[in-house]
C-alpha cells in the first residue's frame, strides 16, 4: 500500500514536470556559441539598434539595386499623365503573361477576383467592398494607369511597390490587360518576336538583382 | 530519433484530455448571424429599392464610402439632406465636370477631401442613384444587445447542464462504491451469523521480499530498467535544441486562421520575400494596411468562444497605433512604433537555408514545412527543423525538372547514372555537406 502510494506520488511529480514545460520559451541548446551567429541575425534583438531591433527601415535615400526612378507623381495629375502616356516597356509574351498570372493570383485576385471582375474572396465575404471590375467604363483603365495604381495605390487600395519589383509589376499589368480584354470580349494582345528572348533574360537578371537586395 | 517527435506527448495527452473536458463544458455556440440586414426592416424608404441600392452601393461605392463612417470619401448617411437630388445625380454621373464648371458645393467638397477626384459613373441611371440613396439613408441599426444576451445565457445554461451531468455521474460512482462496501459488510455479518468460516489469507512472504530473493528476476528487471531509462534519457537529449511546438506570445495577436484559413489570403501576399530571398520576411505594416485601411473592425462572425470581437478589434487598434494611422482623419500621423514580433523559426548559424530556392524554384507548398498554418490561431513551429528532417525530405522529394532548360543536360546524365526517370534532391547532391554547411 505504501509502495503504491509512492509510485503515485512519483507519477504525479513526473506528470507535473512534463506539463510544466512551456511552449512560449525556446528550448535549451547544446553549445549555443555554435548556434548563434557572429553577425546580427535577421529579426534579432540587439541593444545596439534603436528600439533594440535588427529589423529597421533602410537609411533615408537608400535605393534598392536595379531600382529605377518613377517620374509620375502620386497625385491625380500624375495618375492622368500615366494613364495617357505611360507604356509597358516589356513585351507581351506568353511567359510574361504566365508570370503575371502567378503574381496576380497572389497579390490581386484576393480582392479583384481571378477573372478581374472585382469578386475576389474578400469581396464575396464582404470584408472589402466596392472593388471595381476591370471593364468599368468610368475608370477605363490603361497600361499606364494600372501600373501607376499598383505603384502608389489609390483610395482604399494600398501600394504594392514593396511586394513586387518593376518587372513583376509590368508582368501583372500585362495579365490585367488580358483579363480586361477577356471581360470586354476582345482578343488578347501577344507580341511574337525574336526580341522576346532577350527581354526574358533582362527580366531574369532584374529579378536576381532584386533578390540580392532583399537580403 | 523518433522519440524527439513525441517528446512532449505526455503533456499533449494531458492537454488533449483537458481540451476534451473543456469541450464538454463549453459547447461551441454557432453564433447565429443576424440574417436580416437593416434593409429588410426599412423596405422602401425614401422612394427607392433598398435591396437593389445595397447591391449597387457594395459593388460601386463601397470602395471609398461607408454609410456611417468617413473613408476615402465622406460618410454618406444624411447626404440627401445636404444636397438636392438633381445635384446628386449630376455629381455621381460626372463630378469632375461639376467641379470644372465651378459649382460652389462641388468645389467645396473637392477641396475638403484633398482634391481626390470621385470616379465618374456614367452607367448609373437616376433610378439606380435613387436606389443607392435609399440604401444610404437607412439609419444605423441599434447594436443587437438583446439577441446577444440571449445567446450568452444559452451558452452558460448548457454549460451548467453538462456540469450537472458530470456531477450526477460522480455521484452515481460514489454511490456504487458505498453500495459495494455495504454489500461486503452485510455478507460478512451474514456469514458470521450463520457460522460460516471465512478463509483468512495465510501469512505469506511479502511479494517484495520474494522478488529480492529471486536473483534472476532482479537481474532481468535491472536490465529492463536500465534499458528503459537509457531510452528516455536518449529521447530527452535528442530534443535539446529542437524547438518543435515553440509558440511564443506575439505583441499583436495575429491569427493565421482568420487570414490564411477563413479569408484564403495567399501566404506569399504577406510573406512576399519568400519568393525572391533567403528569408521569408515578416511583412512590414504597410502590407497589413493594404487591407486594414478599410477593415477597422472584425465581423460578428469572426469572434469565437475564446476570442471576442472586442479582443480582435483591440488588436487592429494596436496595428493602427504602431503604423500611426488616425482612423478619424483617415490619414497617417507619422508617429510610428515598431512591432516587436518574436521570431519562431530559426536555424542555427551553421546551417544555410534559402526560402526562394524552395518556394520559387522547387515550388514546395509552405505547409510542407510550416504545417497547417491556415488552422493556427496562434503560430507555432510545426516541424522539428532538425537535420534528419531536412535529409528525409531531400531523399523523398522528386525535383521539378520541367521548364528548366538550362539544366536539361545534367538532369539527363544523372537520370542515366541512377537509372531513374525522376531525380530526388538527394540524387542531385542534396545530401552533400557543403550544400548547407559552409
Amino acid at each position: 500500500m505504501k509502495n503504491s502510494l509512492n509510485i503515485i506520488v512519483v507519477a504525479i511529480m513526473m506528470i507535473s514536470i512534463v506539463s510544466c514545460k512551456k511552449d512560449s520559451k525556446p528550448n535549451y541548446q547544446y553549445m549555443p556559441n555554435m548556434y548563434e551567429p557572429v553577425g546580427y541575425e535577421t529579426y534579432g534583438q540587439y541593444g545596439v539598434f534603436p528600439g533594440g531591433q535588427e529589423a529597421m527601415l533602410p537609411a533615408e535615400g537608400s535605393v534598392p539595386r536595379g531600382w529605377m526612378p518613377y517620374d509620375y507623381k502620386n497625385a491625380p495629375e500624375g495618375y492622368h499623365m500615366a494613364k495617357d502616356s505611360l507604356r509597358n516597356p516589356i513585351r507581351y509574351t506568353k511567359s510574361n503573361e504566365e508570370n503575371g498570372k502567378a503574381l496576380y493570383d497572389i497579390y490581386c485576385a484576393i480582392c479583384h477576383g481571378e477573372k478581374g471582375d472585382g469578386k475576389g474572396t474578400l469581396v464575396k465575404r464582404e470584408k472589402i467592398l466596392g472593388v471595381p471590375s476591370y471593364d468599368d467604363v468610368g475608370r477605363a483603365i490603361t497600361e499606364g494607369s494600372i501600373y501607376h495604381v499598383m505603384y502608389y495605390g489609390i483610395n482604399s487600395m494600398g501600394s504594392y511597390a514593396s511586394q513586387t519589383n518593376e518587372n513583376e509589376r509590368w508582368q501583372i499589368v500585362q495579365y490585367v490587360q488580358k483579363l480586361k480584354a477577356d471581360l470586354e470580349g476582345k482578343p488578347t494582345r501577344i507580341d511574337t518576336d525574336v526580341v522576346s528572348v532577350k527581354v526574358e533574360e533582362t527580366a531574369h537578371s532584374a529579378t536576381e538583382e532584386n533578390h540580392d537586395n532583399a537580403h | 530519433m523518433k522519440q524527439v517527435k513525441y517528446r512532449n506527448s505526455a503533456s499533449k495527452l494531458l492537454l488533449l484530455g483537458t481540451v476534451f473536458l473543456f469541450s464538454l463544458l463549453n459547447p461551441v455556440f454557432a453564433q447565429e448571424e443576424a440574417v436580416s440586414t437593416e434593409a429588410a426592416a426599412v423596405e422602401t424608404a425614401a422612394g427607392g429599392d433598398v435591396a437593389k441600392g445595397e447591391a449597387l452601393f457594395k459593388s460601386l461605392c463601397a470602395a471609398c464610402h461607408k454609410r456611417y463612417k468617413k473613408m476615402t470619401g465622406p460618410a454618406l448617411f444624411g447626404v440627401t439632406e445636404k444636397h438636392d437630388r438633381e445635384w446628386l445625380y449630376s455629381w455621381v454621373k460626372n463630378s469632375a465636370a461639376m467641379i470644372a464648371s465651378g459649382d460652389a458645393a462641388a468645389v467645396a467638397i473637392w477641396e475638403e477631401y484633398n482634391k481626390t477626384p470621385m470616379n465618374a459613373f456614367p452607367q448609373l441611371t437616376n433610378v439606380d442613384i435613387d436606389n443607392i440613396l435609399a440604401y444610404v439613408m437607412v439609419p444605423k441599426a441599434e447594436p443587437k444587445v438583446v439577441t446577444e444576451d440571449v445567446g450568452s445565457k444559452g451558452g452558460s445554461d448548457s454549460g451548467v447542464s453538462s456540469n450537472l451531468v458530470l456531477a450526477a455521474l460522480a455521484l452515481v460512482f460514489l454511490m456504487l462504491v458505498v453500495v459495494l462496501f455495504l454489500v461486503n459488510k452485510t455478507l460478512r455479518s451474514f456469514a458470521e451469523a450463520n457460522g460460516v468460516e471465512l478463509s483468512e489469507a495465510e501469512a505469506r512472504t511479502p511479494i517484495w521480499k520474494a522478488f529480492v530473493q529471486n536473483q534472476f528476476l532482479v537481474l532481468v528487471s535491472a536490465i529492463f530498467v536500465l534499458l528503459a531509462s537509457g531510452y528516455f534519457v536518449y529521447g530527452y537529449f535528442m530534443q535539446v535544441g529542437v524547438d518543435q511546438g515553440y509558440m511564443p506570445i506575439q505583441p499583436i495577436h495575429y491569427s493565421h486562421k482568420i487570414h490564411a484559413g477563413d479569408n484564403k489570403i495567399e501566404c506569399k501576399y504577406c510573406h512576399s520575400s519568400a519568393r525572391v530571398s533567403k528569408h521569408s520576411g515578416i511583412p512590414s505594416l504597410n502590407v497589413c494596411m493594404n487591407c486594414h485601411k478599410s477593415i477597422s473592425e472584425v465581423a460578428e462572425g469572426t469572434a469565437t468562444a475564446d476570442y471576442s470581437k472586442e479582443f480582435y478589434d483591440g488588436e487592429i487598434k494596436k496595428l493602427y497605433k504602431a503604423v500611426g494611422w488616425d482612423e478619424n482623419s483617415q490619414s497617417y500621423t507619422g508617429e510610428t512604433e515598431p512591432v516587436k514580433w518574436v521570431r519562431i523559426h530559426n536555424l542555427p548559424d551553421f546551417a544555410y537555408f534559402n526560402h526562394s530556392q524552395h518556394v520559387s524554384v522547387a515550388g514546395i507548398e509552405c505547409q510542407k514545412c510550416h504545417g497547417p498554418v491556415e488552422e493556427m490561431e496562434i503560430m507555432y513551429q510545426h516541424a522539428p527543423l532538425t537535420m534528419g528532417w531536412c535529409i528525409n525530405c531531400h531523399r523523398e522529394t522528386n525535383v521539378k525538372m520541367e521548364g528548366n532548360e538550362y539544366y536539361d543536360k545534367i538532369h539527363k546524365e544523372l537520370s542515366k547514372k541512377y537509372g531513374v526517370d525522376k531525380l530526388t534532391a538527394a540524387q542531385m547532391g542534396g545530401l552533400e555537406c557543403g550544400k548547407c554547411h559552409y
